[in-house]
């Protein structure tokens, strides 16, 4: 039976209902993980993935999915196992005893804004 | 120009949904719309600096024997092989052909080059990585590519197509002429082939006629589709 659409783009594929390849497990191109750069001098920030089967072909892709729209500097991708992780098991490691909140640099977070800030403004430094 | 833009953009849309894979489907939509939008930049210059019809009436409201595309364009996408050799060799052609307006004496022309060499050139790096990376691929994709530019080859001359005005053109220093842009296309196209390891084919040119109106079976099917909405109400704003 033939697949109807209303969208002439899908009948022209002539499709029959239920044929098609089976997507197998771990059939799929290796994954890369695209890091996404506002400026230049910026820190790269992680945007997501792509499928790919090269590095030149992630940063083609990439471009696409990630800097399609707003500013974009550069793009980095890493091959997804090339990134090492902590065991899940171990994520204890990361629990802070409560009373050493002076050690957290929460007051850090205000520095950039400061800095942006006088940038902006020189004369008043 | 405008109409090889619209064309091609029509006709690679036609992959939105449907694109061999997720990262795929969309970076051709993309591209397929940036075409679209050279398109309307085109024929907002033939309509503001050459008194031609508003671009929506150049658009939608031509009939096809107006149309200058070429042969080309105008063919259905096939497989994917078929739409990635014909989006290589297209852009190829694009690419050698905004370089030289760059420095054409009709400003709108060289502003207009200007404002898309950055998309043009990603088009030309996305094409260039698919066929070099197919092409290094199975023996399944390698053929594919083989036979896909084997039968593109000679219809992708018909961009180069001479038509009434062209001396014109070059004598006023608007560009160096097809004859010109053909060779270079061709030089650069060569060293991608090569690179990836195909053969360049030797055939000649074929499917000529488009820039004289004189068009594939497959243009007026595509203008009909595409024209569906406008044609149900002729008056609408959008």
């Amino acid at each position: 039976m033939k697949e109807q659409s209303l969208d002439p783009r899908i009948n022209r594929l002539d499709l029959s209902r239920g044929e098609g390849e089976q997507v197998q497990a771990q059939s799929h191109l290796p994954t890369w993980e695209v890091f996404h750069q506002e400026k230049r001098g910026k820190q790269a920030v992680h945007a997501g993935i792509v499928h790919a089967s090269s590095p030149d072909m992630a940063l083609v892709l990439a471009k696409e999915q990630y800097a399609r729209r707003g500013k974009t500097a550069n793009l980095w991708v890493v091959r997804t196992s090339d990134v090492y992780t902590f065991k899940q098991e171990d994520d204890d490691v990361f629990e802070t005893v409560p009373e050493k909140t002076y050690r957290e640099p929460s007051a850090y977070k205000v520095r950039d804004r400061i800095e942006a800030w006088q940038k902006l403004h020189p004369e008043q430094l | 120009m405008a109409d090889d833009a619209l064309v091609i953009g029509h006709r690679n849309s036609e992959w939105t949904g449907i694109g061999p894979m997720l990262e795929e489907d969309l970076a051709f939509s993309s591209m397929a719309q940036d075409k679209i939008g050279h398109a309307q930049a085109l024929y907002e210059i033939l309509h503001t600096h050459l008194g031609l019809a508003d671009a929506d009436s150049l658009a939608f409201r031509r009939e096809e024997k107006e149309f200058r595309c070429c042969h080309l364009v105008e063919y259905p996408i096939g497989e994917y092989d078929f739409s990635l050799l014909r989006h290589f060799l297209f852009d190829h052609a694009e690419a050698v052909r905004y370089q030289a307006l760059a420095s054409s004496s009709f400003a709108p022309l060289a502003h207009l080059s200007a404002k898309v060499k950055g998309e043009i050139k990603y088009h030309v790096m996305h094409a260039n990585a698919f066929l070099r990376q197919l092409a290094a691929g199975t023996e399944e994709s390698r053929a594919r590519m083989q036979s896909s530019l084997n039968r593109l080859w000679p219809l992708a001359q018909s961009i180069f197509e001479s038509y009434e005005g062209e001396k014109d053109l070059i004598d006023a220093g608007v560009y160096p002429g097809e004859v010109i842009l053909k060779e270079r296309w061709a030089a650069a196209v060569q060293a991608v082939v090569e690179s990836a390891g195909l053969k360049m084919p030797a055939s000649e040119a074929d499917g000529l006629g488009g820039r004289q109106g004189y068009h594939t079976e497959f243009l007026s099917p595509m203008l009909l589709e595409m024209t569906e909405v406008v044609r149900e109400d002729p008056e609408a704003i959008w």
